[in-house]
């Protein structure tokens, strides 16, 4: 199954699930309280998720490393290369 | 288990105009693999490029020998996919490394790593351990992570960093996986690890330092953005 079809097959599983609960027919009933409570999930779980979203992306930028020595060692790379290349012949 | 003398690891180098950055590419590989030790080949397949690549590929394959270095060049641009294609049916080693011919990495890690878990790929990460980039503004920096999370979120695809054009493969997972990936461009770097997951392939990967381009301009506009989405979202919608 792709992805996508993971996420559908999720979605209506979830979905009907709380249709079921918190929009129930009479037979189905829950109390009331439960029932206003069910109702606002999907709301409350994008922005739980959004808020996640924010936080990780935010803290992996913070910690995103900066490799300063490896920028140094290439340049002496580059000039070592560039003179043992030139000792062998190559014409740049 | 075949002793490490008996690997031999084939570097395919496509190239569009990369006259200044070949001869350190093909130096810092050289050196590399006289360090480990291990037998190598390195072959570059330019797209016939206007810029001399192919005369300075010439005067290297003279220098190294034509045994390591392999001229098999295309008549104009053909697309990277294609490139790895021809490349490999010249290439006689067991283990295959695929790298962009503008960026310096750590080879030795990679050789490394792969015998320490015996991986079917080996890939490179920016995301994880000491890796990181150098050189890149904030705006650079977030664009990454957003998109590597977003990758994360839909693809779930086991591997921290995606988008990386250093791996090492073995030669037959290569071939498979040439097989059924479809995309093109880096999207198709995307797609070869999806699919390595789902065909249950190991892959290890080892943190790199992404120094920028050795010459020349990286390029990241809202094309690139745009494109990068659309891509990603058909991976989703089809693996």
């Amino acid at each position: 199954m792709t992805k996508l079809g993971q996420w559908l097959c999720g979605l209506v599983l979830l979905g009907s699930a709380w249709a079921a609960l918190a929009l129930a027919p009479p037979g189905l009933r829950l109390p009331a309280p439960y029932r206003q409570a069910l109702l606002p999930l999907p709301v409350y779980l994008l922005v739980a998720f959004g808020c996640y979203s924010l936080a990780t992306v935010g803290y992996r930028l913070a910690t995103f490393n900066d490799c300063e020595e490896a920028a140094a060692e290439l340049q002496e790379h580059i000039s070592a290369a560039r003179e043992d290349l030139r000792r062998q012949g190559l014409r740049f | 288990r075949a002793d490490m003398a008996a690997d031999k690891f084939s570097v395919l180098l496509p190239t569009y105009n990369e006259r200044e950055n070949l001869p350190l590419v093909v130096w810092l590989l050289v050196r590399t693999f006289h360090q480990s030790g291990n037998n190598f080949e390195i072959i570059i397949i330019d797209d016939g490029s206007p810029d001399g690549t192919q005369e300075i590929a010439k005067q290297l394959e003279k220098i190294y020998g034509s045994d390591k270095i392999l001229l098999r060049p295309r008549p104009r641009k053909l697309g990277l996919g294609t490139a790895y294609i021809h490349g490999m049916k010249h290439a006689t080693g067991n283990f295959i490394v695929i790298m962009d011919a503008d960026l310096s990495h750590h080879v030795s890690l990679y050789l490394i790593k792969q015998k320490e878990g015996n991986f079917d790929i080996v890939s490179g990460t920016r995301y994880k351990g000491n890796g990181g980039v150098y050189g890149w503004d904030l705006k650079r920096k977030l664009i990454s992570r957003g998109a590597n999370f977003i990758t994360q979120v839909l693809l779930r695809p086991g591997a921290s960093d995606l988008t990386g054009s250093f791996r090492l493969y073995r030669k037959e997972v290569l071939q498979k996986l040439m097989e059924k990936c479809v995309s093109k461009g880096y999207v198709f770097q995307m797609e070869m690890i999806v699919r390595a997951r789902q065909l249950g392939y190991t892959i290890g990967e080892v943190p790199i330092s992404f120094v920028d381009r050795v010459y020349g301009e990286s390029k990241l506009g809202g094309n690139e953005i745009v494109s990068f989405l659309k891509g990603l979202l058909t991976l989703f919608a089809t693996t």
